[in-house]
């Protein structure tokens, strides 16, 4: 039996539905095991890649310091890197803070805000840095494929997967390629 | 002893360690734990270190975009914030009562995510620990583990949590971020044949589910960590329905302390922020809510299944009920403290959410074309229901052009801050304390987070840190100023 692929996910700035729907393959995820080897993601306690491997999906843009540390890890330590859904490609709705003051928005949260008790913005160092903006991946690392949708659906996710693993250039079919 | 180890009194002469990321968790969050040479715990924290800004970046959209917008709050349960922002909108249109199909389909969707959120936290993130034991191999300790050693068992939770699925799919359009709620109602009906597609498989989800209640209970019955592991005691909060029945839509709040006794009950939801409020801690990007009558000291609570069960006085279907039965005899008739009977808890309310799947389905109004109604405007409008995870509060004001002036979030999860940092320092001084820290001790912390259910993505909206902060300090160590430094490269004095 030919050795399984090492597959390793993560979502950064991003809300998870993108790894729902990779759970949405539904009776497929037993097919996926026959093939694929997880490596770090949030489905196991693997808590940082633990050697190359072949296939990295992440989701989520990058909104701290802490998502650019993750980011380059899975740059250095995955052979194709695949940007996952719309935050990846493009900071998605978390990126609409872009257009607001960080200030401002601290102050809506933590001091301006309905019910706010001991009104102050968290500092402690435990807290990663944030990022002026939210940014895609591709403006940081370079990236080998995109996967759009809010979320890709489990079929589109199926298509770009089974492609990797046979080694094939995955290339959506129109009726795959949707952005919502 | 709320605050017991959550502030050392020197913690730079303490080792750290970290728990990071928190896994098989949805969303980003870690825990700190600082050490003195002994291995004594002297503080522990569960810190979410995640921002986004929603309620700030919703500001200046028209509010019809809200349901749609911050439903990406969470990609497991994005049906909630799509429901919780409809209901509010209903309010903002003077939508005060919805049509009967409206409500039913709203109802139906949100019992599928019920079902679909509350199988993928058993079967896919929780159970591990459960069958293979806390301080087991972590190479096999997750879902793919279950897949192959307990077939079975994980066949029939990916086809729980699909059924669920597909019913959000069928309302919504996707199942993932669809679209179904519209300012006072619904923007497509169900057809027979739909409805028929999804009354085909209720019988067996029925059956699954109860089967599933067993399993959970067989597990902490057999496990001899269930009774004693993460206890302590606290208040429970949840929405209510007038004859006391749990319901995951609508009603008024309730909350009762650790002994059972009533704190409040059926208030309107909409005066929600007469009755709570949010403490700010500086280590965490979650508010710490509390009941305004307690203070925030004692006023803390937990919500979710465990505070439904302990909460409501019946559930409405027959199989669920019965089990409700039991699990309030297993407290002899008073509150379930015990952090696993989260699990329990929460098998029940899906046994609950298949029967109510079943008879919404054979319901006929399901099916109807009334779909949407109207009223007078408003400028206010608040929207709450009972997620998965718990309470969940939606809070917008409008202007006269439509557009969002100021957003209020209170997510499930972050109701639930202080109970599960409770709950980190319950099991760090329990089995923690004095030993030498393995994966498997660690992993202790993780179950006691995990049986809450925690959805650190929602529980991030609020809008991010300080990156830098200068203090200038005298000789005998008194700060003289302050000043802060944001990542937009401002400063400001604090």
């Amino acid at each position: 039996m030919a050795s399984k692929r090492k597959l390793a996910t993560c979502s950064l700035a991003g809300c998870f539905g993108c790894h729902m729907s990779l759970l949405d393959l539904d009776e497929r995820l037993f097919d996926l095991l026959e093939l694929v080897e997880f490596d770090r993601s949030p489905f196991n306690d693997i808590k940082s890649i633990r050697g190359m491997v072949d296939i990295g999906l992440i989701e989520g843009g990058l909104c701290n310091a802490e998502s650019v540390h993750v980011l380059h890890h899975f740059r250095e330590h995955c052979r194709v890197l695949v940007s996952v859904g719309a935050c990846a490609l493009t900071g998605g709705i978390p990126s609409m803070r872009n257009h607001h003051s960080l200030k401002d928005c601290l102050e809506e949260s933590y001091i301006r805000g309905i019910g706010v008790e001991n009104p102050h913005v968290p500092d402690d160092p435990e807290l990663p840095l944030l990022l002026d903006k939210v940014y895609p991946l591709h403006e940081v690392v370079r990236v080998d494929y995109y996967v759009p949708g809010c979320p890709p659906s489990a079929d589109a996710l199926w298509h770009v997967l089974t492609a990797l693993i046979a080694g094939r250039d995955p290339r959506l079919p129109t009726s795959l390629l949707r952005f919502d | 002893m709320t605050h017991l180890l959550e502030t050392a009194a020197h913690p730079s002469a303490l080792r750290r360690v970290a728990i990071e990321p928190l896994t098989r968790v949805e969303g980003h969050g870690k825990v700190t734990i600082l050490l003195d040479e002994q291995n004594r715990v002297h503080q522990a924290r569960l810190h979410i270190v995640e921002f986004r800004g929603f309620e700030k970046f919703i500001q200046g959209r028209p509010y019809w975009e809200v349901p749609v917008l911050v439903q990406r709050l969470c990609g497991i349960c994005p049906v909630s914030h799509h429901l919780a922002a409809g209901k509010a909108v209903d309010m903002l249109v003077g939508a005060l009562t919805l049509t009967p199909t409206a409500e039913k389909l709203r109802r139906l969707m949100h019992l599928g995510q019920i079902l679909q959120s509350h199988a993928l936290h058993f079967f896919h993130l929780a159970s591990p620990d459960l069958l293979f034991g806390f301080d087991s191999d972590p190479d096999r300790r997750n879902i793919f583990g279950v897949i192959g050693e307990h077939p079975d068992l994980a066949v029939r939770g990916v086809k729980l949590r699909k059924f669920g699925q597909e019913v959000i799919r069928h309302i919504a359009g996707k199942r993932i971020h669809g679209t179904a709620c519209v300012p006072g109602g619904m923007n497509k009906a169900l057809t027979a044949g739909e409805r028929d597609e999804l009354r085909r498989e209720t019988a067996q989800v029925v059956r699954w589910s109860q089967d599933a209640v067993r399993t959970c209970r067989d597990l902490l019955e057999a496990s001899a960590h269930a009774p004693t592991f993460g206890v302590f005691p606290s208040n429970f909060l949840s929405l209510i329905r007038k004859d006391g029945a749990l319901d995951f839509y609508d009603g008024g709040l309730r909350a009762r302390d650790a002994r059972g006794g009533l704190i409040f009950d059926h208030v309107d939801y909409t005066h929600y922020n007469r009755y709570l409020r949010e403490e700010v801690k500086s280590w965490s990007y979650m508010k710490f809510p509390f009941i305004i009558s307690l203070g925030d000291e004692d006023g803390w609570y937990r919500v979710g299944p465990l505070a439904r069960l302990n909460n409501c006085d019946l559930l409405d279907t027959v199989f669920a009920e019965h089990e409700r039965q039991l699990f309030r005899q297993a407290a002899n008739g008073g509150m379930q403290h015990a952090t696993l009977t989260y699990h329990w808890a929460r098998l029940i309310e899906m046994l609950h959410a298949a029967e109510g799947i079943e008879r919404l389905l054979d319901d006929p109004d399901i099916t109807g074309t009334d779909l949407v109604v109207k009223g007078e405007r408003a400028l206010e409008g608040v929207g709450v229901i009972e997620a998965p995870r718990g309470t969940l509060i939606h809070h917008y004001e409008v202007d006269e052009n439509d557009v969002v002036v100021r957003a209020h979030l209170m997510v499930s999860t972050t109701h639930n801050n202080q109970a599960m940092n409770e709950a980190v320092r319950n099991v760090a001084a329990r089995y923690l304390d004095g030993n030498r820290l393995t994966e498997g001790l660690l992993n202790h912390i993780e179950v006691a987070l995990r049986a809450f259910d925690p959805c650190l993505s929602c529980a991030t909206h609020a809008l991010g840190r300080m990156p830098l902060r200068v203090e200038l300090v005298d000789a005998e160590g008194r700060v003289i100023d302050r000043i802060v430094k944001g990542a937009d490269g401002t400063f400001w004095p604090e």
